[in-house]
């Protein structure tokens, strides 16, 4: 391994090239006042450099102890299949989707849900908002939700409604199945489903970046979160973006950010997409937007 | 917020005056003005790239950015907080009625604030009506159940007439316009603007961000966003682009001084072959077609399905054998209802305050079966009369 894969700065990289350091080794045999010396930095700054070149050096002699998996990181495809039977799964509240989806929306999963303007996008995503609280004891996570708003569609009233029926809900399947429970009737109130959502408003793409960066703190602050709905993941990106390669990059890094945020704490992310017309065969069709990345 | 250069954000002192100096040398090198380097540039670079432009390890480069993250990110509010506030802070509860019960109590108490309410439809169906009687519903004083402010109406096809506004608002409010003085003070709340361009519009819509705080503007109106947009740009691309920065400002407008903010949009013929479906719906498609109740439904909106994305609400006005329908075609809180109404004297006055719920795509159809000049002419020539007596 060579200086160049340091995670250190330009110039301070310059300088250990200059002073013949070029591979790992050569600065791991070095003591801190040599390599100051040789390097015309403070002794400080050359320990800091010594400690991350030993931590590169001995990352790479490591995968040969591990036992399980070949390369570190990795995960058998029958590991994956046992955890895949423990995965927990957040209802739509419609049986034919559920079936379709085997289960409902799935946890460490991203999911993404488009289609045309006024056909119920948004009406899903609070759903599964308040979907997400259904408490253990029937059979859903007992988790909250954050909603992350870029185009101003979310209705408090509307909220409220739905979680005013899905108490209902609640109170009726406890009937069926506890006839004998009769006392202890739903403790839930609306308010306290309106509580466990955490609503962001993004107002441009510079802040939707930012708050995708802040999440992962967010939820470790709040580690009962068990699902982010994107609504929508478009909106800010399709409006006046000339420079089409960063606008590429944005996403995919964005993504990728969502995707190890939903293995990382276990929880479910939807992001909610428009659609757009393109011009194909010398016909009209609508397509998801941002399709082709 | 995202505007704010960086060394008013509270980096850590170190790490900010790295910032602070480099983005003098950046400014230097792209050749852009001095300050260039805001929170924007800083978060849609890579680390890698920040490390190479400041000069620093990849750890301070990391801290840097989640604190840059955390504060530009918006703050959090949960959904509880933002019902209560709503309650606490807004007469009517965040919505304008229309005065129309059944629409009223499908769209849980009128016309939402903060967001756009669209209407589309035919020409001569009476969306300018709808909005008349709207600018009036929100300059009526409090006690009456109006807003108690001005309004901005902006009339770009000049279809604007005040003689039928205090018409209305004679037959809608009599015990107030008939008042002395009250029909001039309720008229002269409402502020009309004819820009004669987009450029005109664009500049006017800056003046209105200034005024709407100031001069307690409680509605905007704009008739029609369609004229604006297609009088000017022919070009699908450049006109795509105008709309969405138009709609972006718009909608910012809406949601900061929390007004409801009303557009209306025009309709045209469907263009051959374009669909309206996913190419693997196809066979539904067809079978639609084979439909004969579907045939004279070749009309759509205006402005396509970008505008329509960014839209909150939708209302789809059209004709059908010769009756007028409004239907609830897009929102977040109504189900897909569809309302008969008329024209008269007052305005427009729903006949069936249940509605009937639509299934399927025919919602979002325009219908304009029977709207023909001759019943435009006949319905005027009522509306003469009714006038008369």
């Amino acid at each position: 391994m060579e200086v160049g894969m340091l995670p250190i700065s330009a110039s301070k990289r310059g300088k250990l090239l200059a002073a013949g350091y070029t591979s790992l080794d050569a600065i791991a045999r070095a003591s801190p006042t040599h390599l100051a010396r040789d390097m015309d930095v403070s002794d400080s700054e050359a320990s800091e450099i010594l400690n991350l070149a030993t931590k590169a050096s001995s990352a790479l002699e490591r995968p040969n102890g591990t036992h399980a998996a070949v390369v570190g990181g990795g995960q058998t495809a029958w590991d994956m299949l046992n955890e895949e039977k423990f995965s927990s799964y957040i209802t739509t509240s419609c049986v034919d989707l559920d079936n379709i989806l085997g289960g409902g929306i799935k946890c460490k999963e991203v999911t993404e849900i488009g289609g045309v303007p006024g056909i119920g996008k948004t009406q899903i995503g609070i759903q599964l908002a308040v979907n997400v609280q259904i408490p253990q004891e029937y059979g859903g996570l007992g988790g909250k939700a954050i909603y992350i708003d870029t185009e101003g569609s979310f209705m408090v009233e509307r909220v409220l409604q739905i979680a005013e029926a899905c108490i209902e809900d609640m109170a009726e399947y406890r009937h069926r199945f506890h006839k004998d429970f009769q006392a202890c009737d739903v403790k839930m109130h609306p308010n306290n489903i309106l509580e466990s959502i955490f609503y962001f408003r993004v107002c441009s793409y510079t802040e939707q970046i930012a708050l995708i960066n802040y999440l992962d703190k967010f939820v470790t602050e709040n580690k009962d979160v068990k699902i982010i709905i994107v609504d929508s993941v478009t909106f800010h990106f399709r409006q006046d973006f000339d420079d089409m390669a960063l606008r590429t990059r944005l996403l995919c890094e964005m993504a990728l950010k969502l995707m190890k945020l939903a293995k990382n704490f276990c929880l479910a992310i939807v992001m909610l997409n428009q659609v757009t017309t393109k011009h194909i065969e010398g016909s009209f069709q609508l397509t998801l937007a941002l399709g082709k990345r | 917020m995202a505007n704010k250069l960086i060394n008013q954000m509270g980096l850590p002192k170190s790490i900010g005056n790295i910032f602070t100096a480099r983005n003098i040398i950046t400014a230097k090198v792209t050749n852009s003005s001095l300050f260039s380097f805001r929170f924007q540039d800083a978060l849609s670079r890579t680390e890698f790239e920040l490390m190479e432009l400041l000069d620093v390890g990849k750890e301070e480069v990391t801290s840097a950015m989640a604190h840059v993250s955390e504060v530009v990110c918006p703050p959090c509010q949960t959904a509880l907080l933002l019902l209560e506030q709503r309650v606490r802070n807004e007469s009517l509860a965040g919505h304008l009625p229309t005065r129309l019960k059944g629409l009223d109590e499908a769209m849980c108490g009128g016309i939402p604030f903060g967001v756009l309410t669209e209407l589309v439809g035919p020409a001569g169906i009476g969306k300018t009506q709808f909005c008349l009687k709207l600018s009036l519903l929100a300059s009526l004083p409090a006690n009456c159940g109006g807003l108690d402010g001005r309004v901005i109406y902006i009339d770009v096809e000049s279809k604007f007439r005040s003689k039928r506004l205090i018409e209305i608002g004679i037959n809608s409010f009599p015990e107030i316009f008939l008042k002395k003085g009250m029909a001039q003070e309720m008229a002269g709340r409402i502020l009309i603007l004819r820009p004669t361009s987009f450029s005109e519009f664009a500049e006017s819509l800056h003046q209105i961000k200034v005024s709407l705080i100031q001069q307690q503007v409680k509605l905007l109106i704009i008739d029609s966003m369609a004229a604006l947009v297609l009088g000017e740009h022919d070009c699908g691309t450049t006109r795509q682009q105008a709309l969405g920065w138009h709609v972006s400002f718009i909608k910012s407008l809406a949601e900061f001084s929390r007004i409801p903010v009303v557009l209306t949009n025009q309709v045209r013929s469907q263009i051959g072959d374009e669909s309206r479906m996913y190419s693997f719906q196809a066979q539904s498609r067809s079978i639609l077609k084979d439909d004969p109740a579907t045939y004279d439904s070749h009309l759509v909106a205006a402005l396509g399905i970008k505008w329509a994305h960014a839209v909150t609400v939708r209302l789809v006005l059209e004709a059908k054998s010769g009756q007028r329908f409004i239907k609830l075609a897009k929102s977040p809180i109504s189900p897909p209802l569809a309302f008969p109404f008329e024209i008269t004297s007052s305005g427009m006055v729903l006949l069936d305050d249940d509605g009937v719920e639509m299934k399927g795509p025919e919602i979002n159809t325009i219908h304009c079966q029977g709207l023909s000049l001759s019943s435009l002419a006949v319905s005027s020539a009522e509306y003469m009369f009714t006038k008369n007596n």
